[in-house]
């Protein structure tokens, strides 16, 4: 009961609006009031009343399979997870001196100092990814900022000023002033009169002189207002010599060769916009909160063989990795969480389409390598808190640590990060070759200080990592067309989940996201059977 | 063909610039590198392709790797290189949790890659031309059914 004469605050109406027609209208009417159209989150699922004695089979204790089997079991049921690794998480992963990293075909054994980490796999999260922070908080998660853009990080092109890598801001100030100053120009000359108004045509001309810092004759050139953005020769100070000194700006065919559009381009894509977020001390303390809830609940080292059901249940056979025993588990109903690469391989019980759509989705690459550096050479040298440089070698980027700024000791780098091409060849290599590589290209950067202060790297390259070989499902318009509904539909009392059964692909919102939907649907099923 | 392919691919002199929009952007926005990761220059050279590209899933030695169940299949000995029209499609539309390569590839390095494996890790001599791979894109056949083709 609401008192009629006090406006309800946005808050009290939308529980009763929720109340009154469940999720998908409080998620109308959240969006009518303009919130929340960037997720299709609406709140944990209210599961409840699953009949006494109900079980649920999970494949895989990632975050998908963690959270089904977190949710499932506060809704009554009693699941089981059995899991091919001896660790939780899936690629919700972090490596810290101490632990091991097995490739097929290598082994490392990471020496970073304590404290130190790489997230091989994931490492931040947009502040749009509503499930994501929403379970981070119930966990217990604790987040701080990730720093997604620096203008003082670098960019750097083979192609573009004789390969010496340049500041994005001064990439990006050079950029909108030739942009601005050929649209002027055009506009000048009349060649856009049809397609602007006189009126808008002014507009635009105010525009570009203050928004590309074009001269009185509508020029980009060297000027004080063009320095408060690019930076300076000499920099604003105190005294006889504080008048500050511009700096030229660089030619409209490096600025384009540098192809900063592109950089530009990327951090305006929604997911890469800030505020962006990482756990505290490394992405994996996501499944560690999720292990901490449901890991009594998992069998480890347990190597998913086979999968079948019939009409009173589903059985899993697997393979022990540690003693080789062989064994069954047995449940009313599964969620497979086990990424393509792997289940197209396993004897699985269900549809000719199902089974096709699981093999028509192969995984993209990706490597990282973390590199332990002496001291934060990019803070104290370089003013580079944070950030990414980007390159055109097979590296893709260098970037900088976001937590522990000004702090003394050892600090790792994200010494690459490349998907296609780039992250064969890297992989392709042994991990001492891949860190030697990470440190010559990323010695483009930082030749003074990369290759003196390194002290010693790790590498995880996903394609080799057993249980999953690869890195993400890669989807196409057409595969979708064909095969997604067939992927994610329930089929008698087996429905899959993870981020390869969703539109978030390669997020840990789109695992998320896929395992609410598929549990809602299982107890959807299991209710009504 | 499998993949919608939207990057260009420039041929330099002895080398050649793949722009790889098919993997380096897929689909929606993934989390990924960003622009840095769109372009690197591959061999046009069939060992070096196979170094570069391939034998980063296949290993060096072309043996594969895994344990049953989740298995990178091996090139070395295996017996569906025999027919090279095998090797053509696979690399050409991906198979099972293998990506498909063309527009990664241009057509002359998918031809000596093939060309390479099936000579150096098998005993298939006759070479793969792009003749060949224009044959089969003509063509249009399935991708062939089998599980862990290389065993
Ligand atoms: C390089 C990289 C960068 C990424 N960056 C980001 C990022 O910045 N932000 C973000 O939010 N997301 C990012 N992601 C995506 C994110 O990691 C995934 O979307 C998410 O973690 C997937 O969760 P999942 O539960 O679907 O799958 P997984 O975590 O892969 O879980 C699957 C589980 O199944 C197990 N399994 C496999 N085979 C078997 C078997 N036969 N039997 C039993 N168990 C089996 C595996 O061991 C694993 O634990 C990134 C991923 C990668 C690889």
């Amino acid at each position: 009961m609401i008192d009629q004469f006090t406006p309800p605050t946005r808050r009290q109406l939308l529980t009763m609006i929720g109340k009154a027609g469940g999720a998908a209208a409080l998620y109308q009417a959240m969006t009518v009031m303009g919130h929340a159209k960037d997720s299709q989150f609406t709140g944990p699922p209210q599961l409840s009343g699953a009949k006494p004695g109900a079980t649920v089979l999970v494949l895989g204790a990632g975050l998908a399979g963690m959270l089904a089997a977190y949710e499932l079991t506060k809704a009554g049921y009693k699941v089981q997870i059995l899991e091919f690794q001896g660790r939780a998480g899936g690629r919700n992963y972090t490596v810290r001196g101490g632990d091991t990293i097995a490739e097929i075909g290598s082994k490392q054994n990471v020496t970073f100092a304590p404290g130190n980490y790489l997230n091989p796999g994931p490492w931040r999260i947009p502040y749009h990814h509503r499930t994501v922070l929403h379970y981070c908080k119930e966990l217990g998660v604790q987040l701080e900022p990730f720093l997604q853009i620096n203008h003082n990080a670098l960019i750097h092109s083979k192609k573009a000023f004789g390969g010496a890598p340049q500041p994005y801001r001064e990439l990006m100030v050079d950029w909108k002033g030739h942009v601005s100053e050929l649209l002027a120009k055009s506009l000048d000359a009349g060649a856009l009169d049809t397609a602007v108004t006189a009126e808008d045509k002014a507009k635009l001309m105010e525009a570009m002189r203050g928004w590309g810092v074009l001269d009185k004759d509508m020029r980009y050139t060297k000027s004080d207002h063009v320095g408060e953005q690019r930076g300076w020769e000499r920099p604003p100070g105190g005294g006889i010599n504080g008048a500050p000194i511009p700096n030229d700006p660089s030619s409209l065919t490096e600025t384009l060769n540098s192809g900063v559009w592109q950089t530009l381009g990327f951090y305006a894509e929604h997911v890469m916009q800030t505020t962006m977020f990482q756990p505290k001390g490394g992405m994996d303390h996501i499944g560690k909160g999720f292990a901490a809830k449901v890991g009594k609940l998992i069998r480890y080292n347990t190597r998913v063989t086979k999968i079948a059901q019939d009409d009173r249940g589903v059985t899993a056979a697997w393979t022990d990795t540690k003693t080789g025993a062989t064994g069954e588990t047995h449940a009313d109903w599964m969620v497979c969480t086990i990424p393509a690469p792997v289940l197209n391989q396993i004897d699985f019980q269900v549809s000719a389409e199902k089974k096709a759509a699981i093999r028509a989705l192969p995984y993209g690459n990706s490597v990282k390598i973390g590199l332990e550096m002496k001291r934060r050479f990019w803070e104290t040298d370089h003013a580079i808190y944070g950030g990414i440089s980007f390159t055109d070698q097979a590296i893709s980027l260098v970037s900088y640590p976001s937590a522990g700024c000004f702090t003394d000791g050892p600090a790792v780098l994200l010494g690459a990060y490349p998907f296609g091409p780039g992250a064969y060849m890297l992989a392709g290599m042994t991990p001492e070759k891949r860190i030697q590589t990470a440190l010559e290209q990323g010695s483009v950067f930082h030749p003074k200080e990369y290759k003196a202060e390194f002290l010693s790297g790790a590498t995880v390259a996903w394609n080799r990592m057993p249980w999953i070989l690869g890195c993400c499902a890669t989807w196409t318009e057409e595969s979708r067309a064909a095969h997604y509904q067939n992927l994610v539909s329930m089929e008698g009392r087996i429905v899959l989940a993870g981020e390869h059964c969703s539109y978030y692909g390669c997020w840990q919102e789109g695992a998320l996201l896929s395992s609410l939907d598929a549990i809602t649907r299982l107890h959807q099923r299991a209710s009504a059977a | 063909m499998t993949g919608k392919i939207r990057g260009a691919v420039l041929a330099l002199a002895g080398v050649t610039l793949a722009t790889a929009a098919s993997l380096a952007t897929p689909g929606f926005a993934q989390d990924r590198p960003g622009p840095g990761g769109a372009t690197v220059e591959v061999s046009t050279e069939g060992q070096e392709v196979y170094e570069q590209i391939c034998q980063a899933c296949h290993m060096a030695d072309a043996k594969g790797g895994g344990e049953p169940g989740a298995m990178i299949p091996a090139l070395a000995g295996n017996a569906n290189l025999a027919d090279k029209d095998y090797p053509i499609i696979v690399v050409m539309k991906g198979r099972g949790g293998m990506p498909w390569f063309n527009g990664v590839l241009t057509k002359e390095q998918i031809a000596a890659v093939i060309t390479y494996v099936r000579g150096h890790f098998n005993d298939y001599h006759d070479p793969v031309s792009v003749a060949d791979i224009d044959r089969i894109v003509a063509a249009n056949p399935p991708v062939p059914e089998c599980n862990t083709c290389g065993h």
